[in-house]
Order: C-alpha cells, then sequence, then structure tokens
C-alpha cells in the first residue's frame, strides 16, 4: 500500500506549482529580519571580541543591547500584525526546480500569531538571561566570556530560524542549529569531564530524534509536494484529510501521510525531552545556570511542542500520533516527578521538573488542547527560568553548593531577600497554587483530559503528578529558603583554579556574619543584575495570571478565552475540542455519541477553515463545566502536595542535613533510592544499547584484527620470506657486488660460447 | 660511408689483435683494480679504465668493419663518462664528509 501511495504520488501533476509567495499569503516588513539577524550579529561581534582579546564585559552588553533590540522587533511585530499571516524573504536558498516538481526551501519567515506568540518570549527571556549571565559569568572575562556570548546569539538566531522559519528546511536548521548551541553550551566547562559526557549525551540523544524529523520532512516533501508553511497548510489534500480524520474516517487517509506526524514526533521527543529520549536533560545541568534557564528550561526545550502546535492538522489526520503524544507525555510527566522527588541537586530537581512539564505540555497537545500547551509552555518559561536562575544565584553565591541538605535558611542571609522571594514565587507557579499563571495553564490540561474520552486515565496520573510536583517544589523551598540557618561552601571553594571558582570573591563580605563557618566561607548575595534580572522575572511570573483573563477575542468567529488562546487559535494550530465544549477530535470516536453530533461543528474549527460553530452542550465533569470543577480539585491537590512537604520537611527540623522525611522514606525501603538512582534508566540504557554495542565492537575488533589484518599481513609477509633467502647477498660491501656482477657475466660469456659451439657443431 | 683520407680497407684481423689485447688488459686491470682495493677514488679509476678499455675496442672493432658506428658510440661513452666522473666524484667528496674517509668499508652497514 505505501508503496502504490509512493509511486502516485510522484506521478502527481498538482505537484509542478509552487509559487514563489504562494497565494493568499501576502510579504512583511523587511525590518523583521532584524529579530533573526541581530542575534546572528551578536554572535559575530563576540566572535570579533574573542578575537581581539577582548577582557571586558563588553560582550555581555553587546548581546544585551542587541537582544533588547531584537526583543523590541518583536514586539513592534506583535503589535503591527493585522491577523494575516505573512512571510519575509532574506534571499533565496534552496531551489530546485524539476520536471513535475520542484523543492522550494527559502531563507524567509512566516510570521503568524503563533511564531509571535513563541517569538515574544524567546527573545524577552533571551534579553532577560543574558543579562543575568552577564554578571553570573563574570569569574571567566576573557576568552571564554566571549565565547559563552557568542554561543549565546547563535543560539538565539538558530531558535528564531526554528520558530520563525518557513519552511520545514528553515525549521530543520534551526532545529539542529539549537541542538548545536545547547551542545557548546552543555560543554562550556570543557574541562571537566561530566560536562563533556554530558555535552556528548545531549547531542548523541538528539540524533535519535533529528532522524525522525529529517525523515518526516522528506516524507511531508513527499507527500504533498512541498515543505513551505503556506503552501503545506492550505493544501486541498491535507485539508481533505482532516476532513476524513474528524469523521473518523482514517482509511481513506494514506498510510504514509498518517506517517509524516509519527516521525516528526519523534523529532519532537528528542528535542523536548521526553520518554525515552529524556535522558540527557537532567545530564544538561553542567552547562552554566543561565544556559539551563534559557535552553533547557524555557526555550529550546518547547521547540517539541512548537512542532507539534503548528503542524497540528498533520498530527489530526495520524490515527495513533496524538493519543501516543498524550501518553508518552503523562508518562514522562510523572516518572520525571517521581524522580524530581527523591534528588537532592536541587538544580536537578528542577532539570527533572522541566522534564515533567514538557510532558504536561505534550499530554496537553494530545488531549486536544494546543491551547493548553502552548499556554503552559508560555507561563513554564517564565517561572521555570525564574527558578533556574534563582537555583544559579544560589550555586553562584555558595561556591557551586546546590545539595539541599547542605543549604537551609538562606531567606535570612542578608542579601538574598530577592532571591528567596523569586524562588516562592516561580515554586508557588511551579506547584499550581491557585490563582498562579501556572495554576491556569495546568488546569486547562487537566480539564481538557477528563473530558476527552479515552483520555480520563491520563487525566488521573496527571492529577496524581500535580500533587507529587507541588511536593518536591515545596521541598526544595522548605529546605533551603527557610528553617533554622545553616550552610557549606561547595566544591569550588577551595578549588580556585576550576573553570567556575570564584576566587577572591568569596572574602569580599568577610566578618558581616559571623556564624559556624570553621573554613572563613561567606556566600556573596547577587548583585545589581541577577536581582533586577530575578526581580523582573518574578513580576513577569505573576503577572502572565493577567494573560488567563485577557487577551480574549470574537475577531476569529468565535470567542477565544484568553490571549494564549487567541493567538494558537489564529494560527495553524488552531483547534478546539467538541469534548471541552470547544470543538473535535478523537481518541476513540467510535464509543462516543459526541463526536458524531458535534463533528461538523467540529471541523470548520481546525486549521483556520472557518467560523466554528457554537456547540450547544459542553461535556461535564461531575455534571459542572470541566474547568470550574478543575479549579477546585488540582487546588486541593497542589495544598496535599505543599502540605505533606511542609510537615516532612519544614516543620521541626533544626539542621540543614535531617528532617522527618528521612524516616518516612525508611518506610518505603528501597523505592526512594531507586527514584534517587533515577529508576536505573541510564543504567537500563547501558544494557541494552552501549553493552551489546561494546560487546559488538569488540567481536568486530577482533574480527579486524585476526581476520582482516591477518589478510594483509600475510600478504606484506610473503616478500619478505623470500627476501630472507637472498638478502644474505646483499653484503654492504662494494666489492662483492662487483665480484657478483663479474661472476655472472663471466657465467653468461660460457653460456653464450657453448651455445655458440654447440650451434656452430651442428 | 667512408670520408676522405681514410682507408677504403678495414684494418686486418693481425692488426685487430693487438689493438684488443691492449684493450682487455686494461678491462682486467680496471677489473682486479676495483675488485681489489678499497679506496673510493681508485675504484672510480679503475672503472674509468674498464670504460676506456670498451671504448677502445670498439674503436678497433669499428676500423675493422668499416663502419661508423664503433667510433659513435664511443663520443657518446665520453660524454656520459665526463658526465658522471663529475657527479661520481661529488658522491665521493659527500661520503667523505660523512665519513672522514674514502674506504668502502666504511658503508657496509647498507646491506640487505
Amino acid at each position: 500500500m505505501i508503496a502504490q501511495t509512493l509511486s502516485g504520488t510522484f506521478l502527481q501533476p498538482t505537484l509542478a506549482m509552487a509559487p514563489d509567495v504562494p497565494a493568499g499569503i501576502g510579504t512583511g516588513p523587511k525590518w523583521v529580519l532584524l529579530i533573526p539577524f541581530l542575534a546572528a550579529l551578536a554572535a559575530c561581534l563576540n566572535g570579533v571580541y574573542a578575537a581581539m582579546g577582548n577582557k571586558t564585559r563588553l560582550p555581555a552588553w553587546t548581546t544585551v543591547a542587541l537582544l533588547a533590540v531584537s526583543f523590541f522587533a518583536t514586539l513592534a511585530m506583535a503589535m503591527g500584525f493585522d491577523g494575516n499571516a505573512y512571510t519575509v524573504k532574506a534571499f533565496d536558498w534552496i531551489q530546485v526546480h524539476g520536471e513535475s516538481a520542484s523543492f522550494i526551501a527559502n531563507f524567509s519567515f512566516y510570521v503568524d500569531t503563533l511564531t509571535i506568540y513563541w517569538m515574544l518570549f524567546v527573545t524577552g527571556l533571551a534579553t532577560l538571561i543574558a543579562l543575568y549571565a552577564s554578571e553570573y559569568m563574570n569569574h571567566d572575562l576573557g576568552v571564554s566570556y566571549c565565547r559563552f556570548f557568542a554561543a549565546f546569539g547563535l543560539f538565539v538566531f538558530s531558535m528564531a530560524c526554528l520558530v520563525m522559519g518557513d519552511n520545514l528546511v528553515m525549521l530543520y536548521l534551526g532545529w539542529e542549529g539549537v541542538g548545536l548551541c545547547s551542545y557548546l553550551l552543555i560543554g562550556y566547562f570543557y574541562k571537566k569531564p561530566e560536562a563533556v559526557a554530558a555535552a556528548k549525551k545531549a547531542f548523541i540523544v538528539n540524533r535519535v530524534g533529528d532522524l525522525g524529523l529529517a525523515l518526516g520532512l522528506y516524507l511531508a516533501y513527499v507527500h504533498f509536494g512541498t515543505v513551505e508553511y503556506s503552501v503545506l497548510f492550505s493544501d486541498e489534500k491535507l485539508l481533505a484529510y482532516v476532513e476524513a480524520a474528524k469523521v473518523g474516517a482514517f482509511d481513506q487517509i494514506p498510510a504514509m501521510a498518517q506517517w509524516i506526524a509519527l516521525l516528526l514526533m519523534v523529532g519532537a521527543f528528542g528535542k523536548s525531552a521526553q520518554f525515552p529520549l529524556y535522558v540527557w536533560l537532567p545530564d544538561a545541568m553542567e552547562g552554566p545556570t543561565p544556559v539551563s534557564a534559557l535552553i533547557h528550561a524555557a526555550t529550546m526545550v518547547t521547540a517539541g511542542v512548537y512542532l507539534i502546535a503548528r503542524f497540528y492538522p498533520v498530527f489530526l489526520i495520524s490515527e495513533h500520533a496524538l493519543p501516543i503524544v498524550a501518553w508518552i507525555g503523562t508518562i514522562t510527566a510523572f516518572l520525571a516527578a517521581t524522580i524530581g522527588m527523591a534528588q537532592f541537586d536541587i538544580k536537578r530537581i528542577m532539570a527533572y521538573s522541566t522534564v515533567s512539564q514538557l510532558g504536561y505540555m505534550f499530554a496537553g497537545l494530545g488531549v486536544l488542547t494546543p491551547t493548553g500547551g502552548a499556554y503552559h509552555v508560555l507561563t513554564h518559561a517564565f517561572f521555570k527560568a525564574l527558578l533556574f536562575l534563582c537555583c544559579g544565584a544560589v550555586m553562584h553565591g555558595f561556591a557551586g553548593q546546590l545539595d539541599l541538605r547542605k543549604l537551609s535558611g538562606i531567606r535570612r542571609v542578608p542579601g538574598w531577600g530577592i532571591v528567596s522571594l523569586g524562588m516562592l514565587v516561580g515554586c508557588l507557579n511551579l506547584a499550581g497554587v491557585p490563582f498562579t499563571a501556572g495554576y491556569f495553564s495546568k488546569d486547562t490540561i487537566l480539564a481538557e483530559a477528563f473530558v476527552t474520552p479515552g483520555a480520563s486515565m491520563i487525566g488521573w496520573i496527571l492529577l496524581l503528578t500535580a500533587g507529587m510536583t507541588a511536593y518536591y517544589t515545596f521541598r526544595v523551598f522548605f529546605r533551603v529558603f527557610v528553617g533554622p540557618t545553616h550552610y557549606e561552601a561547595g566544591d569550588d571553594h577551595h578549588d580556585h583554579d576550576d573553570d567556575h571558582a570564584h576566587g577572591e570573591e568569596h572574602h569580599h563580605d568577610a566578618g558581616e556574619h559571623g556564624d559556624h563557618h570553621a573554613d572563613g566561607f561567606h556566600p556573596h548575595a547577587p548583585g545589581w543584575a541577577i536581582n533586577t534580572v530575578l526581580a523582573v522575572l518574578t513580576v513577569a511570573s505573576l503577572a502572565a495570571t493577567g494573560l488567563y483573563f485577557v487577551g480574549g477575542s470574537k475577531d476569529l468567529g468565535y470567542k477565544t478565552k484568553h490571549y494564549a488562546d487567541t493567538m494558537v487559535s489564529a494560527s495553524t494550530a488552531s483547534y478546539h475540542s467538541p469534548y471541552s465544549a470547544h470543538a473535535f477530535h478523537d481518541d476513540h470516536h467510535g464509543d462516543d455519541d459526541h463526536s458524531g453530533d458535534h463533528a461538523d461543528d467540529a471541523h470548520k474549527a481546525l486549521a483556520g477553515v472557518g467560523p466554528r460553530g457554537a456547540i450547544d452542550e459542553p461535556l461535564m465533569l461531575f455534571g459542572k463545566d470541566p474547568h470550574k470543577v478543575m479549579y477546585y480539585v488540582s487546588g486541593i491537590v497542589g495544598a496535599i502536595g505543599i502540605a505533606l512537604a511542609w510537615v516532612f520537611h519544614y516543620a521541626g527540623r533544626k539542621t540543614a542535613g535531617e528532617c522527618r522525611m528521612d524516616g518516612v522514606a525508611r518506610l518505603f525501603g528501597p523505592i526512594p533510592r531507586w527514584a534517587e538512582n533515577k529508576w536505573y534508566v541510564d543504567e537500563l540504557y547501558d544494557a541494552i544499547i552501549r553493552i551489546p554495542l561494546r560487546v559488538a565492537s569488540h567481536l568486530m575488533h577482533w574480527f579486524d584484527k585476526l581476520v582482516v589484518d591477518g589478510l594483509v599481513n600475510l600478504a606484506g609477509m610473503m616478500p619478505r620470506v623470500f627476501g630472507w633467502f637472498v638478502r644474505p647477498s646483499q653484503s654492504g660491501v662494494l666489492q662483492g657486488y662487483a665480484a657478483g656482477m663479474v661472476g655472472g657475466v663471466a657465467i653468461l660469456l660460457v653460456v653464450i660460447v657453448l651455445a655458440v659451439r654447440l650451434g656452430g657443431g651442428s | 660511408m667512408l670520408t676522405a683520407g681514410v682507408s677504403e680497407y678495414g684494418l686486418p684481423a693481425s692488426v685487430l689483435a693487438p689493438y684488443l689485447f691492449v684493450s682487455a688488459a686494461m678491462f682486467v686491470i680496471g677489473l682486479i683494480g676495483f675488485l681489489t682495493r678499497k679506496n673510493l677514488i681508485i675504484m672510480f679509476l679503475c672503472t674509468e679504465l674498464m670504460f676506456q678499455a670498451a671504448g677502445l675496442a670498439l674503436i678497433a672493432f669499428g676500423r675493422h668493419h668499416l663502419g661508423e658506428d664503433g667510433q659513435t658510440f664511443v663520443i657518446f661513452v665520453l660524454c656520459v663518462a665526463a658526465a658522471e666522473a663529475a657527479m661520481a666524484l661529488a658522491l665521493v667528496v659527500l661520503l667523505f664528509r660523512r665519513r672522514e674517509t674514502l674506504s668502502a668499508e666504511a658503508w657496509k652497514e647498507l646491506n640487505g
């Protein structure tokens, strides 16, 4: 069947036309190009600074300034957007014109609401985090400092290509670009073996996903004859498939078209650290904290969510893709939360929490609420960046100390007020405490999970995970930031040669606090840059709540509820589940009455095809509006998680290292230890992938050595053996050679004479 | 083709024989010298002696057969010998600089 489809597609004459600027899509103002190219300029300038041997903070200021301009350009792009998507071409890139089909991938950018939505927080956070990094990285002034900011600028450029690119090849370029920058920045401390190993791990695991993306790209071209969004998403074939998918007629959709989503999905799993490809993200915390905050929490890892949201119509036409996305997301969310509960390194806890929250986003996409997924991306970007930057400030100030058993009551240490406050706000958001942004975005996903048929199991698991999230989040807060003040310096304190040793800085404030630190260690409080960024992010995290109440629109022909909803609904990710009193799709269309009822209304909502009809009776959860029910349920679950953290990690705690949880953990036997060891997933991969590979490579090695090399060496040995017989004749004595020659000539003479004699005789 | 002033008769065999004897003697002297002496310059002179012995025989036979090939060939041999002499002496000088001796024994390690 696939073979038939293949040949059918190749022969289709409709593939011939792929106009340069497709009908219906206008071109936008050229200054939009500033957004990616200013970031690229920052990267180039930092390279020049490195070559000039700059040892000042100039690279940081250059980067911050250029990224800020880039952010304001994005803001201007958002303000000036009139609701119609447009493209802006930088230059012709790849143009292959064939007889019946052509492959066009220009270096051009596609701007619609989804692009704007994503770019706003990417450039905004990049600017803030670059400012934070200007202070955070100041122990490394010089070439390393330039190197950091060069990679930083390159990252923003790549991310812009990924999000703004108007075709799959641009997306792929950005995808690989952010992967490269991630690799470079994880391995920033390249003298540390763990950092190098983590960088390689990130790169290699991402390779698995990228293979899926590359194949998906290829298949999309083969099937639809284009990789340009503007052509692809208005392709009649795709629209027809979407219609078919709405009524559950997946048998009318060619298997090859369904495979596109499944392959793109693998790419998304790799980049967004979903099970089973999530293992690289926790290790990526070896990189400097600003990198963890920007790349490995707020922006790059959401590329997978962006990919699925952007290609939502393509995912809808695949029978299994969205259910798989939902389940993988759920499994990831739950698994990462269990691991996060048992870790002691606060940065690692945040890393697992990122994996877990990314799982929520995927689950949201999978249960038919791209809005919920995208809204959670935005809120998560702010509060997780904030949490990471707070952890980074702690790490920076306490000489690399990240163990929550060795830090306590930081709130009372002078100069740590803003960090503690920021941490509190971040934790409240992450835990989903009522009326925070994280609460609303998580509720959207949870509510949709409960009302989407067949997905209620997903809902229950996610709800349980929400409780676990609240617990591990506040476990960090209660242990590190409140309680009796006590702290120990990290390893960097004595190791002045180390890459992130802070040298003399520790001693600046000697004498300010005379507590129990025999080694004379005093944490140095964050400076103005870090505090400013933390303050801005704290406010932004709080303000993100407001986005839930503003920005609703009726311009699309139906009512959108809030800013994120409007932005997502007006883009290619537009979709509203019929089950949630908003639109349609089905994990299990057959067994649900509503899918039939609402299919007509619902399919119009897809891909911006047309106005969505009103749905008369929204699905109910316990007889109420599911979102309203979820406000209470998840609020209570979050409160239980926080209460447990309070009881076990705060109440009655006298020291940094001991708490009630130690006793409780013992009740669970070896389970906490297994969780602390990440359920031995790394070891499992070791056993099923690395060890067989290693054994196989050893076998190959010996085959090569014995058989292949053996044959070659045998051939080489033959002349040597022959030479062994005649070698003694080469004595090195000149007269010997001459005598040999004379003898030879004499023999020849004798032979000739004899021959002549005999010949003459006959 | 004979040129003016050259006898139209070739050397008779009786006259040829002494030339060949001298040539053979020169060759054998050169050969023995080459085989018995260790000094590189002497050995080189011996090879020149053998060269000239061959040249003498060629000219004698050329006169015997009234051909011009022998003489032509000898002119070539002389040219090559001159060039080869320049090179061989240069080599000997270089070899001497390396070992501070002219003995061929000094280069014995260049064995197989």
